[in-house]
Formats: structure tokens, C-alpha cells, sequence
């Protein structure tokens, strides 16, 4: 990118008065002002009235009604994904819970249903009998992502989850899985879903 | 009843009358200040709190009323307790000399409760005929409620937004001054009733802009607002004067200063924009009508006003030290008495010609 050069003519008669300078910033902030505030006084309850919600250029986003869309590589809550035959991806090798600086997952393994259906294949022998996230260590780093060798353990978009204890703060296999659902088709925001879990 | 017993009544109606409109003015000032500055900056500002963000402040009025009050141990505790009514006072006590309406004539009608009225009722708390030294000299106290807070809180941040208020003070009271020279000058008299009847006989004194111009900056100096708040100054001295207050006493700081912009804006219309004067109407002409029309249109000015205030404070940046110092000492004073010159020779010419 060109450097742009931008020449300041500070010893001037126009600058020392400061009025015609004074005037420029009250118009800008005027025209801001006219811009979000008319919107805001007129056409959003309006469009509030109607159902819709506003599509205004404010860097304001009202909360609960809308919500900010995160950008792709966000890293958000965890899911533990699955396989096409609705089994979970994960083997246990316990390399997220080794690769995780907070040390907040925590994994039990045991041999699997399915393990015999497929004798010749490791990836099929074990799965977690219990997979724990402590979300309340965790630093949502994204390194037990990284280091899963089967994509089994990714972070989501979700940002908005929180608990009313310490127990419900601890997301084990099922709220897991419950999380790979909302979000395996990457619309969680875009749809409006939220996570109806026990907190 | 005889006069002074109908005056006392009125009198106290019109003083709560004038305390109500100023508190409840200051409410929507605050929540104007809050949600216009969010407009000028891409915001929505609060907006939940009753319909579009109405009760705003009545909420954190009630929150800072619930607070705890702390008192630190090394403050001054008389003075630190006194600080806040000092800056109250005088905020409360400038808006009783500005005329927000036309006399009412109710001379010799009958009125329930009251008899006979033997008066005509004066839209003004007290219409005292150095209506304008007195508001000099009540808005100049306000600055003793600032250095009492910064001295007594006992910590060089507040002390040094307490040193820079006076100082400053000092230095824009003069320009201030002399511009309500030019007023007088065109009016020919310091009550402010007059001020607003001289300006309906002949045009209203914002022609004369430069004293205009002056006068409004150094409400912004008087009022400390930006760009000249450097007695609060967040980024160099925390909170200046007001650090250390907590509860309903920074609350109380926070009133006046939302006091004084709207009792300023009253006086920037009353000296310039005519009053209640509504421009090319004969208002004594609609009766009832006309005064509350009259009122109205008061309203509306020093409305337009407040936002002059708000929009000026979320527009410019603060001036340095010195450079507040230069601006004043150095700008605006010469120009101000080159003004009052001004005024006084074209106010002669003008007498020598049209009289």
C-alpha cells in the first residue's frame, strides 16, 4: 500500500481561529448524529413494530434481539463431532487433554461398542467413556483442536454460554454432542438457535 | 389579601416551579447528553430503561441514592461535606432571575383562593433590576464548590482539577464579562426583563455576533464543559474535582453541572435570542395564549441550546493548559474589548441618527 501523504498546515491564519476547523467537526458529528438518530427515533420502532430487526450501519448490536455473527475461525465452545454413522469421532488417545495448557479436559477410555465390527482398524477400538470440559480453566485456545489426530474435538462460534454453578459449568459427552448438533451446519447465529441445555 | 401575602404565594409557586422544571430538566439533559453523544458516535446510547430509554435517569438516580456514601479517612470532612451543596446552590439558584415568560396581566381579576389579584404576575422568580450582576455573581460562587472538593479530598489529582477550575475561571470571567458589557451597552439596563423587552422593541442582540460568539464560549468555561473541562479532565486527573466523591454527593456534582448548562442556556436566550420573544408576533395580542405560546418558544431555544452544549463537548477535543490560557488571555480578551469599543461607538452613532 502507497504511503498517503497528508500535508498539515499548522501556521495559518484559518487554523489560528479555529472556527472554520471548530465548524467542519461539529458538521461531521452532526451528520452522524442525523444519521443513527433519526434512524433510531423513526424507522427502528417501526421496524421493531413490525418484527424486523434494524439493518442500520451502528456499531450497536441489541443483544439479545440480534446477535453478532463471529468470523470463521472463531473459537468458541467446544463439540465433539461424529462420524456418518452417528458414533462419536473420538478414540480417547487423550492428545487434547496432554496438548491443553489449562488442563481442563479430562478422559476416561474403554473399549468401544463397535470395536468388533472392526477388527483391523485402531481408529474404531476405544472411545471416551467420559469426556469432560471444564469451561470455567478453559482459555479456548484451540490447541486441543490442533492436536486431535481424527477432528474429533473442535471449537464453535458459540460465544454466548454461561452456567449458574460450577457443576453445569463442566460440559461433559452429552452437552458436547448436543453442541455438534446446533452447530455441524455452521448457522448457529444465522438460524437463532440457542443452547437449551441445563445450566 | 393584601400584596405582599399574594406576592409571597406566588413567589413560592414560581420558585417551585422553577426548581421542578430545572431537576426534571436535568434528568432529560443527561439522558439527551447520553444518547446524543451515542448518535454522534455510530451508538444507540440506553435505550431500554421505560420507553426508549425515558427513565434512564431516574434509574441511576435511584442507584446513586442506594449507593453506599463513602467518606475516605483522609479527606477534610467538613469541607468534603459541604462541597457538594456549595456546587448545588448556585446551580439551583441562577435560574431566578431569568424571565421564561411575558407578565401576565391578572391585575384586578378575581382569583380562587387568592381574592382580587392587585399585580400583574411576573414569569420571573425574582425580578430584581441588576438581574445580570446577580447572575455573574452567583455563577462565579459555583467555582468554590470545585475548589472546596478538590482541596478537602485531600489528593493532588483532585487538587490540581480544583487549581485549574479556579484558574480558569479567573481568566474567562473577564471576557464574560465584558461581554455582558456589550448587552448592557444595547440595552441600557441590568435587569434582565428589560434586556428582554428592549430586545423585542428592536432586534435581538445575537446581530451583534462577536459578543455573541464571545459569551458562548466562556459559558463553556463557565459551565466547565468541554472543551474546556479540564477541572475533571479524565485522561490526566482521573475525575479532577469528584474523584474521590461517591454516592449521592457525586451525584449532587454531577446535577449542578447539568444545572448550570441548562440555567446558561436560559441565559444565552434571554441576553441574545430575545427571551421568550417570538419574532415578528405580538404576543400580549393572544392573551393566555400568547404567554403560553411564549413560554414554549422559551423552551424551545434554550432546548436548541442544550444541544449546542452536548453536540460542542462530543465534537472537539480539550484544550491543553496553555493553550487555554493563550486562548483566553491572549484571544479572547483583546477581542472582547475590542467589541465593547465597537458596540459603544456604532451604540452612538446608531442614537445620533435614529433619535
Amino acid at each position: 500500500m502507497a504511503t498517503k501523504k497528508v500535508s498539515i498546515n499548522v501556521k495559518s491564519v484559518k487554523n489560528d481561529l479555529y472556527l472554520v476547523e471548530v465548524f467542519r467537526g461539529l458538521m461531521l458529528t452532526l451528520k452522524h448524529f442525523m444519521k443513527i438518530g433519526a434512524h433510531a427515533a423513526y424507522q427502528a420502532p417501526l421496524e421493531r413494530r413490525a418484527g424486523k430487526i434494524s439493518t442500520n450501519k451502528r456499531a450497536t448490536i441489541q443483544y439479545p434481539e440480534e446477535k453478532w455473527v463471529p468470523y470463521e475461525k472463531y473459537r468458541g465452545l467446544h463439540r465433539l463431532n461424529k462420524d456418518e454413522q452417528d458414533r462419536t469421532k473420538c478414540v480417547a488417545c487423550e492428545m487434547c487433554s496432554t496438548a491443553c495448557p489449562a488442563d481442563c479436559i479430562s478422559i476416561e477410555a474403554e473399549r468401544s461398542p463397535w470395536a468388533d465390527e472392526y477388527p483391523n482398524d485402531p481408529k474404531k477400538e476405544k472411545h471416551p467413556k467420559k469426556y469432560e470440559i471444564d469451561i470455567l480453566r478453559c482459555i479456548f485456545c484451540g490447541f486441543c483442536e490442533e492436536a486431535c489426530p481424527c477432528e474429533a474435538i473442535e471449537l464453535t462460534e458459540i460465544y454466548d454460554f454461561s452456567a449458574y454453578s460450577r457443576e453445569n459449568a463442566i460440559y461433559d459427552k452429552e452437552k458436547l454432542e448436543i453442541v455438534y448438533e446446533l452447530t455441524k451446519d455452521g448457522k448457529y447465529y444465522q438460524e437463532g438457535r440457542s443452547l437449551d441445555l441445563e445450566f | 389579601m393584601d400584596i405582599a401575602t399574594q406576592n409571597l404565594i406566588f413567589s413560592v409557586l414560581k420558585v417551585a416551579l422553577v426548581i421542578k422544571v430545572l431537576l426534571l430538566g436535568v434528568t432529560m439533559v443527561i439522558l439527551a447528553e447520553r444518547r446524543f453523544s451515542a448518535f454522534m458516535q455510530d451508538r444507540l446510547g440506553p435505550n431500554r430503561t421505560f420507553y426508549g430509554g425515558l427513565g434512564q435517569s431516574f434509574a441511576d438516580g435511584i442507584k446513586l441514592i442506594l449507593k453506599e456514601d463513602v467518606i475516605p479517612t483522609h479527606v477534610d470532612k467538613l469541607t468534603y461535606m459541604i462541597a457538594p451543596i456549595v456546587m448545588m446552590t448556585p446551580a439551583l439558584m441562577t435560574g431566578a432571575v431569568i424571565p421564561f415568560g411575558p407578565t401576565i396581566p391578572i391585575a384586578g381579576i378575581s382569583l380562587p383562593f387568592i381574592g382580587e389579584n392587585l399585580t400583574p404576575l411576573v414569569l420571573q422568580v425574582a425580578d430584581i433590576n441588576v438581574g445580570l450582576l446577580y447572575f455573574v455573581a452567583i455563577a462565579s460562587i459555583g467555582v468554590y464548590g470545585i475548589v472546596m472538593g478538590g482541596w478537602a479530598q485531600n489528593n493532588k489529582y483532585s487538587l490540581l482539577g480544583a487549581l485549574r477550575a479556579s484558574a480558569q475561571m479567573v481568566s474567562y470571567e473577564l471576557p464574560m464579562g465584558l461581554a455582558l458589557v456589550t448587552v448592557v451597552l444595547m440595552s441600557g439596563s441590568l435587569s434582565m426583563n428589560e434586556i428582554v423587552a428592549h430586545q423585542q422593541e428592536t432586534f435581538w442582540y445575537v446581530l451583534n455576533f462577536p459578543a455573541f460568539m464571545i459569551f458562548l464560549i466562556t459559558i463553556f468555561a463557565e459551565t466547565n464543559r468541554l472543551p474546556f473541562d479540564l477541572a475533571e479532565c479524565e485522561q490526566e486527573l482521573v475525575a479532577g474535582y469528584h474523584t474521590e466523591y461517591s454516592s449521592m454527593k457525586f451525584g449532587m456534582f454531577l446535577l449542578a453541572e447539568y444545572g448550570n448548562i441548562i440555567t446558561s442556556s436560559a441565559l444565552v436566550v434571554t441576553l441574545f435570542f430575545g427571551g421568550w420573544d417570538i419574532p415578528f408576533v405580538d404576543e400580549s395580542a393572544l392573551g393566555l395564549f400568547g404567554v403560553i405560546l411564549s413560554m414554549s418558544v422559551f423552551g424551545l431555544k434554550t432546548s436548541i441550546f442544550i444541544f449546542i452544549f452536548i453536540w460542542v463537548r462530543w465534537s472537539l477535543p480539550r484544550f491543553r493548559y496553555d493553550q487555554l490560557m493563550n486562548v483566553s488571555w491572549k484571544g479572547i480578551l483583546p477581542l472582547s474589548i475590542l467589541t465593547v469599543v465597537g458596540t459603544a461607538v456604532i451604540m452612538v452613532l446608531l442614537k445620533n441618527f435614529y433619535h
